[in-house]
């Protein structure tokens, strides 16, 4: 027998690399090629337009940027979330609450950011008038918002990590404490008029790169230090962990803190470019995020998955969203596409463990 | 028995009782340097008890541990881990996601550069080190990159072993080994075995399988109903005669009070 192509393992076994198993990420990435392939074809079907190409004359282009820009833009925000959402999963946790943290520490956060006057009288918004507090530096508000999501996220972490209460349950009292503190906050009125140091956080592409460059940060940081190799550790065997030395509930703390920090970066984004920030901002946004990284093939189960499978699966969010608008079609039915999706992700998920608990 | 510098780890008296259940009784036990010795005895004669008070795992009732010289109170397994004392549980304790380095340097990873929780690591001298390990004590792993989730119970309990090995650990405790494996795999994990004993390190084996007893171990301990009933040479014993002491046909004559 010829084996060439086998590498020489320790103890004198070798192996055939070239059989190693197949990284999830890169099927997320052929699905979200497929489902490109599908809208493309459908718009030459349905509509006779191309859904990525330009198809314009006016515009000298090979692909439609506009579509593109949009696809990315409207998932940045909530990809974000998922960056955080995506650690606290691998960890074998889940987070309900970033949504309601987007909501209150947007609120709390954007009445740091107000103008005093708003063309030439009294801003009619100001939360804080009679303190002054208008017109601070666009530090201020920032460092409040990252206050604010680090503090939730910590109170997750401490339930999640010291009480022993199943995640599910300290995040969705964080939930529901959360928005009921953006209603309070201005008794249900929206805050308006930010700075323009404020409002230039999320202009244009900016949360794009806000989101691209956490997306970096956070695939090193998972990749390459001891944190990162934590979150698959207490993830996969939560005990195996303990024993091995890993301070469980310091890390837990720590991973749920980063998320609701991260939910904070997110609400400063949504409410620069919103130029407002009210109540209900970001409801539903923890299970989208969540969606994104399930989809992405982060295992609900904990001990797998990657920022990069969740970034990739925000874009089949996005490609999904686009190409219904494309083919004209209601967003009712959207809603219910992306309900379908998000189930056959997990149970495409469970199907994955099974196969490979009969191969192991 | 006479008390020397050469011991690793001795016990005094110990006693665990759950509740009203009084699970290991005035347990006096001692390990030299160098010593493989097996622990035998029925589902519960207090076999595993005996191992989770020296490790920590539990608090004991009473009586005293001396480790490497110097009295001990574990307050957790991690604690006796730190001092020198490895374990191999029954469950596993390794993390299927990851793959053998990893496994290996849980939790005392090699870091190239310190930024606390954010400390980036060395895997190129965890991957080094880990070759190393395993060429030590002859595990047969093809690709130590594979996670352990791909791997064979036999695999599995060489990396559990292996991590023992990486460490130098002053003792290692194994509490049934080979109860899940194959043939080829038990082979395996003997072979283990012996390279700790020609490393001179020392062992406690819990096992049920005589015929390991026989192949590995120097002394045989015999625990029935929480107490120690024999303390046996491999010379001079034989199969027949320790399972005589298990069942309760006989009675060391040094403990002949605690039948």
């Amino acid at each position: 027998m010829a084996d060439t192509t086998t590498t020489h393992g320790v103890g004198g076994l070798s192996f055939d690399a070239s059989k190693r198993h197949r990284p999830v990420e890169l099927n997320v990435f052929i699905a979200l090629v497929l489902i490109i392939a599908v809208f493309e074809m459908l718009g030459w079907l349905l509509i006779s337009d191309s859904f990525l190409f330009n198809t314009r004359d006016r515009i000298d282009t090979l692909f439609n940027e506009a579509r593109l820009k949009i696809i990315i833009l409207q998932v940045s925000i909530v990809g974000i979330i998922a960056i955080g959402v995506t650690q606290v999963i691998i960890t074998g946790g889940i987070d309900l609450s970033s949504g309601s943290i987007v909501g209150a520490t947007a609120m709390i956060a954007m009445s740091f950011a107000q103008v005093a006057e708003v063309n030439g009288n009294p801003n009619p918004k100001a939360i804080f008038p009679e303190l002054g507090w208008v017109d601070l530096p666009v530090i201020v508000p920032i460092v409040v918002a990252l206050g604010c999501g680090l503090l939730a996220g910590a109170i997750n972490g401490f339930f999640v990590a010291y009480t022993r209460i199943p995640p599910f349950i300290a995040t969705l009292g964080m939930m529901v404490t959360a928005r009921g503190v953006a209603k309070w906050w201005s008794k249900g009125r929206p805050i308006s008029f930010p700075t323009e140091s404020y409002s230039a956080i999320g202009e244009g592409l900016m949360p794009v790169i806000i989101f691209i460059t956490l997306a970096i940060i956070f695939t090193l940081i998972l990749k390459y230090t001891r944190y990162g190799k934590h979150c698959y550790a207490v993830g996969s065997n939560e005990d195996a962990a303990r024993m091995s030395g890993i301070n469980v509930e310091h890390h837990k703390l720590l991973v749920y803190t980063i998320a609701g920090t991260l939910a904070a970066v997110a609400a400063v984004v949504l409410s620069s470019k919103n130029l407002t920030a009210q109540a209900g901002m970001g409801v539903m946004y923890e299970l989208d995020a969540i969606a994104m990284a399930v989809i992405g093939g982060v295992s609900l189960a904990g001990g797998r998955g990657s920022i990069i499978g969740t970034v990739i699966g925000a874009l089949i969010f996005g490609v999904i969203i686009s190409g219904f608008t494309f083919l004209k079609l209601d967003a009712y039915y959207q809603e219910m596409v992306k309900g379908g999706i998000i189930v056959g992700a997990v149970v495409l998920d469970q199907w994955r463990q099974r196969r490979q608990a009969i191969e192991a | 028995m006479t008390m020397g510098n050469d011991v690793i780890l001795q016990t005094d008296g110990l006693t665990k009782y759950y509740g009203g259940v009084h699970a290991l009784e005035d347990a006096d036990f001692e390990l030299r340097k160098g010593e493989h010795v097996a622990i035998v005895g029925d589902n519960g004669a207090g076999k595993s008890t005996f191992v989770r008070q020296i490790t920590g795992v539990e608090q004991r009732t009473r009586g005293k541990i001396v480790f490497d010289g110097e009295e001990v109170n574990f307050e957790g397994p991690l604690e006796a881990r730190e001092a020198g004392i490895e374990t191999v549980f029954q469950n596993l304790a390794l993390a299927d996601d990851l793959d053998v380095p990893d496994n290996l340097f849980l939790g005392r990873e090699i870091i190239l550069f310190n930024l606390g929780p954010f400390s980036i690591l060395d895997y190129k001298a965890m991957r080094k080190a880990t070759q190393d390990a395993l060429t030590k004590t002859a595990v047969k792993i093809p690709n130590i990159r594979n996670t352990i989730r791909n791997m064979s119970g036999g695999q599995r309990q060489c990396v559990a072993i292996a991590r023992t090995a990486t460490f130098h650990s002053k003792l290692t405790i194994m509490d049934e080994p080979t109860a899940a494996l194959g043939v080829q795999e038990t082979a395996q994990v003997e072979n283990i075995i012996r390279t700790l004993k020609e490393q001179g390190e020392p062992l406690v084996l819990i096992s049920h399988n005589m015929r390991q007893v026989f192949d590995l171990v120097d002394r045989i301990i015999v625990f029935r109903r929480g107490r120690i009933v024999a303390n046996l040479l491999k010379e001079e014993t034989d199969g027949q005669d320790v399972v005589a002491y298990i069942t309760g046909a006989k009675t060391g004559a040094e403990y002949a009070e605690n039948a």
